[in-house]
């Protein structure tokens, strides 16, 4: 099957069960249970396919992969064009990963409109995969605001009860950022002439245009990063949204942003980047010493996490712009890593919630007694989120500041200090929800993980482990696509500065 | 054999959490005691191969970070230092995880109990072990994570919740300074590998180096962070807060935790840090003064707590700040020397106090006790050995391994250390001042506690003397079998290249010479020390009393632990609080949300708002409005038709 198109067939793979599921017809009941068997069962198959990709990658080659190109707008370059390199791919496979993860945890909190909801995760897996593999502007900009869509969709259906209002405020903050990298992108278009991503990442574009193209971009990454200060809509999305929507937006859309800077910002436009460095440097410390307070004073369970997932983002972005080896392997660590770890926390709020229906930390206390297994659970991915050597938290954050600190050791020390606060709100919360006498009468006949819950952390805790014990496995691919990124980066900077200097 | 010895409590760990419920309590305590007394045997052997043998050898287990230059593997490095902490971890965990079957009895967590008890064997094995500073950070975090599981092992305790997260959060504050520590050796060495950082050293020496934009002696602050983390590791002076409180885990878990090898693991790691310290005197002489500092701090406030755990806690505090001022004063072997010792003496004295509570249904407060010698004899005699072994009286183990770090401070010949070497001596007489305030408080006198509590006292069963008797032997012979080993005229045949000691700093070598004044006056001041506790609190009980209502202020200061917590807490926690608060409601939705979202939202229903006024229906309106545009047209072209 070397010539299966790999990509394609993960991306659409998908969109084929959720059309399926819509010609599912009859009693409600029955179309419930078909429903989910079928999106499971797809999105099962999709993460074997995308296993694939993974197999039959060569981790040697900095190249993009399993390349398809077909012409799409006759006349123009615009085409139909896909592709994988060390970065994406592990992206492609978290998509994938999460989903059967997220539809099968739904399948005790979503009870209305059942089939609908998984009809809307099976399209948000397409776009997701989608945008990962696209290497054409037009193609890359149409998945990533495509997602947008089945997400607004079920914040605002299956949300919480402010969910209109988070879904809007979600849907506006990021069609505001994309409106201008549209707008950056047509530039890109007509300067460069071509819409195919390899090719702009070749070209060198002048360093006052850089800046503007550089700015918009970031208006759209910004947001789903998300970075301080446009980081509002989150908590509110996380709030509201269901379980499994939380654990894809955090697990995955807001690796988007992320992985804008290093496949646009950084590669395309080199010169503005380093210009830029302070300020992503300056907010990005701001969102992890600002958001780690406000997540310490929180009481709402999801919102906690919701914070706490800015501070490990800015991580995230430090690591980026730091551009050494350590930085960006460890940036790009630290994503996948908080993709599992906060999903994986998000789903232990899903598990209190569908029993008690309350998010509200001050409703808890006490549960080790009556759930020693979601006990141990949650303090797992605790230690996790804090970043504990052995677990895949710790991996990602180490390479970050130790790749920051060749760079900028202030950074670094401002940076580490979220190793305290980390530590501080987690356990806070930890302790708020789990320790502690157990006095509430409606507690008292709370039930431990059930079979289907068990089967649902099962693959996460093996994963969080796997990827702090040998994270070779999963670094070891990027090696290349990442030497490559600064490799380009450092000639163009070098070239930026000879121009400079003969500019004098 | 060496990743036996490192990976069987592991093993035990995970058997009796996972499947804690399937082979029942007792299955547990076998299988976890069962395999940490095979752990310890392999020590031993280990010990003699490798510390007597002189084979030190390096097992390399796996790849497990590599990016860019840095490349980080699990190895299993084993040479003199870390065999006398192999043997050290094993014993003591061993006797343990045995005194535990009987302290925990009665509990109904034991499988967890167990369980916990081997992780952290586990997580403080592979500290010892590593061979690069990465998998040290792995130890170190890991035996943080045991302990605050251990702490916090009472959960419905309130107060037991507080302490665990208080542990685990201010040792975070010094794994802060020690990740800075490694990533500032790694940007000067290019590897945090062992072997490859003290090779380089020496052509490192004179480096200078520019962080947080100061120019510094490179050696020297890289030192300094990470001695930042192993102050919070071993609660010195700033960062002992902790400790104390820690004391609300069950009291196994104090003898091994918190008084026998966890805090000491600072200790190790800078003297596995030798070959770096030795060229920073600047990082040297912090390091004496805050251990100095410390070990007189805990042991004025050790001399009026009345919790007889705390007492023992403060007394932690104060040796680990003994062995840091040897440390500071090169006498590395001395530090180690009384790492060991003291791992017994204290383990036997948390056991042994274990064991007093247990016999007073679990009263902690020694003025509530008294006159029960009589009913736990065995308990009495060992708590005796282990208190002459910490107040250092001739041929018990602290006699040896103190007296050597006192003379190796005067022998420093430096300022700090001749100050180290006075404080020292003032911290001895204290030490065995409220050692003795203990004993005679908790087993002499006339009983405090009442009738029905007294009726109750009983020696503990056989499962937690044995381990108390192991742990008195070591505290008997230990230091007398080590002196020559560790710290003798030949102690580079013993350790070999495990601890670098370079000419500039003899002390160790000086404190063979010392005057005899300066040997002799730490037993000296021991003694008095004794007979001043005899004096208040056998001859004349109105004195201390009498002492403390003249010198209220000196008294409250101690008994509130010179007031750190109160300092911290107005310091640090509250304002972090009251500042996450004001930026969620201030920053988050008052300014960014109002201005932001909110505000444009708000903004854009309100200019809606009034132009949707205009549409009012009437057709006047429309016409007006129309006439009004056609005369402000025809203005505009008449007067620019022109």
């Amino acid at each position: 099957m070397n010539d299966w198109p790999l990509l394609s067939l993960t991306t659409f793979l998908p969109l084929l069960g959720a059309l399926f599921i819509l010609t599912i017809r009859g009693e409600t009941e029955v179309v419930a249970r078909n429903a989910r068997a079928v999106a499971l069962l797809t999105s099962l198959a999709t993460f074997i396919v995308s296993l694939f990709i993974a197999v039959k990658f060569n981790g040697a080659s900095p190249d993009f992969q399993f390349k398809e190109t077909a012409n799409w707008f006759p006349g123009t370059t615009i085409a139909y064009s896909m592709g994988v390199d060390g970065v994406s791919m592990w992206f492609v496979i978290l998509s994938t990963f999460l989903t059967p993860i997220c539809i099968l945890s739904s399948f005790g909190g979503v009870k209305v409109r059942v089939k609908e909801y998984m009809v809307a995760f099976l399209i948000l897996e397409t776009m997701m995969v989608g945008m990962f593999c696209a290497l054409d502007l037009v193609l890359f900009y149409i998945f990533f605001e495509a997602v947008l869509i089945p997400m607004f969709i079920i914040i605002g259906v299956w949300g919480g009860a402010r969910r209109v209002y988070a879904a809007f405020k979600f849907f506006l903050y990021t069609l505001a950022g994309s409106v201008l990298m549209l707008l950056a992108m047509l530039v890109m278009y007509f300067e460069a002439g071509t819409t195919d991503i390899p090719s702009l990442m070749a070209h060198s574009f002048p360093f006052a245009l850089q800046q503007w193209l550089w700015l918009a971009f970031f208006a759209s990454f910004a947001v789903k990063v998300p970075m301080w200060p446009v980081h509002t809509w989150l908590p509110d999305a996380h709030v509201e949204a269901p379980t499994a929507g939380s654990v894809i937006l955090a697990g995955v859309l807001l690796k988007m942003g992320a992985y804008g800077f290093i496949r646009f910002s950084v590669p395309m436009l080199p010169d503005a980047s380093v210009y830029f460095t302070p300020l992503i440097y300056t907010l990005s410390i701001v969102a992890v010493i600002y958001t780690s307070l406000v997540a310490l004073v929180q009481d709402d369970m999801k919102k906690l996490i919701a914070y706490s997932s800015v501070a490990h983002m800015g991580y995230v972005t430090i690591g980026i712009f730091s551009m050494t080896t350590q930085g960006v392997e460890g940036a790009i660590y630290q994503m996948l890593s908080h993709g599992v770890v906060s999903g994986a926390l998000f789903l232990c709020v899903g598990v209190v919630y569908d029993r008690m229906h309350t998010r509200e930390i001050n409703r808890y206390g006490g549960l080790a007694t009556r759930m020693p297994l979601y006990a141990a659970v949650f303090m797992l991915f605790t230690m996790a989120s804090v970043g504990l050597p052995g677990t895949s938290g710790f991996v990602g954050e180490f390479l970050v500041l130790l790749g920051v600190f060749q760079v900028n050791s202030w950074v670094a020390f401002f940076a580490a200090t979220g190793l305290v606060l980390g530590a501080a709100y987690m356990l806070v919360l930890y302790r708020r929800v789990i320790f502690g006498r157990l006095t509430r009468e409606d507690l008292k006949t709370i039930l431990d993980l059930d079979m289907r819950e068990v089967a649902v952390f099962v693959p996460l805790i093996l994963v969080v482990i796997w990827m702090g014990v040998h994270p070779s496995t999963f670094i070891e691919p990027m090696h290349a696509s990442v030497a490559k990124l600064i490799d380009n980066y450092e000639l163009a900077r070098a070239a930026h500065e000879g121009l400079s200097v003969a500019a004098r | 054999m060496i990743t036996a010895t490192v990976f069987l409590p592991l093993l035990g760990a995970a058997v009796a959490g996972l499947f804690g419920r399937f082979i029942g309590d007792r299955g547990a305590q076998i299988i976890t005691c069962g395999l940490l007394l095979i752990s310890a045997v392999l020590a031993g052997l280990i010990f003699q191969k490798v510390a007597l043998g002189g084979h030190p050898e390096t097992v390399i287990i796996a790849e497990w970070i590599s990016s860019g230059t840095i490349n980080v593997s699990w190895a299993l490095k084993v040479d003199t230092l870390t065999a006398v902490m192999l043997i050290v971890v094993t014993w003591v965990s061993a006797a343990v995880h045995v005194y535990s079957v009987g302290y925990m009895s009665h509990d109904t967590s034991i499988a967890r109990f167990q369980s916990y008890l081997s992780l952290f064997t586990f997580a403080m094995l592979m500290l010892v072990t590593a061979d690069n500073l990465v998998q040290m950070f792995f130890g170190w975090e890991g035996v943080g994570v045991a302990s605050y599981l251990l702490i916090g092992f009472w959960y419905e305790k309130p107060s037991a919740c507080s302490a665990a997260i208080k542990a685990f959060v201010v040792n975070r504050v010094g794994d802060f300074g020690f990740a800075l520590g490694i990533f500032g050796v790694y940007f000067m060495f290019g590897s945090v590998g062992f072997d490859a950082i003290f090779a380089a050293a020496p052509e490192k020496a004179a480096a200078t180096v520019n962080f947080f934009g100061v120019e510094w002696h490179a050696i020297t602050i890289c030192c300094l962070l990470l001695f930042v983390g192993a102050m919070g590791k071993s609660a010195q002076l700033g960062l002992h807060t902790w400790l104390p409180d820690a004391m609300e885990g069950p009291t196994p878990v104090s003898a091994l935790i918190h008084a026998a090898t966890m805090v000491t693991a600072g200790v190790f790691m800078v003297a596995r840090m030798s070959p770096l310290f030795e060229f920073s005197d600047t990082a040297l002489t912090v390091v004496t003064v805050v251990g100095a500092a410390t070990a007189i701090f805990a042991a004025t406030v050790g001399c009026v707590q009345n919790d007889i755990k705390r007492v023992i806690a403060y007394s932690t505090c104060s040796q680990l700040g003994y062995m840091f001022f040897a440390i500071g004063v090169s006498a590395y072997q001395a530090a180690i020397f009384h790492l060991m010792t003291h791992a017994f003496f204290k383990a036997l004295l948390f056991l042994g106090a274990g064991s007093v509570i247990h016999a007073m249904s679990d009263e902690q407060d020694i003025r509530r006790m008294g006159g029960i010698w009589k009913h736990v004899k065995v308990t009495w005699a060992l708590m005796w050995i282990g208190s002459l072994a910490l107040a250092g009286i001739p041929f018990f183990a602290g006699y040896y391994s103190k007296d050597t770090i006192l003379e190796a401070a005067w022998g420093s010949h430096t300022i700090a250390g001749q100050g180290a070497y006075w404080l020292g001596c003032l911290a001895a007489f204290l030490t065995a001042f409220y050692s003795w305030r203990l004993l005679l408080l908790t087993f002499h006198g006339r009983p405090r506690a009442d009738e029905h509590v007294m009726a109750h006292v009983h020696e503990s069963p056989a499962v937690m003397l044995l381990p108390l008797l192991f742990l008195a032997t070591g505290a008997l012979f230990a230091g007398w079998l080590g002196y020559d080993l560790f710290v003798g005229h030949h102690n580079h045949d013993f350790w070999g290249h495990a601890i670098l000691t370079t000419e500039a700093h003899p002390a160790l070598e000086n404190a063979h010479h010392v005057p005899s004044w300066v040997a002799l006056l730490p037993t000296v001041v021991a003694v008095s020390g004794i007979a001043l506790a005899y004096l208040f609190y056998a001859f004349a009980p109105g004195l201390p009393v009498a002492l403390a209502n003249t010198f209220q202020g000196v008294y409250q200061f101690l008994l509130n632990k010179w007031y750190f917590d109160e300092l911290y807490d107005m310091v640090f926690v509250k304002p972090a609080f009251k500042l996450g608060r004001g930026l969620w409601q201030g920053g988050d939705g008052a300014l960014i949300d109002g201005v932001g979202p909110d505000g444009v939202a708000a903004a854009t229903v309100a200019i809606a708002k009034k132009v949707g006024r205009l549409q009012s229906g009437y057709l006047y309106h429309y016409a007006y409005a129309m006439l009004i545009g056609v005369a402000a047209f025809v203005t505009w072209y008449v007067f620019n038709a022109r």
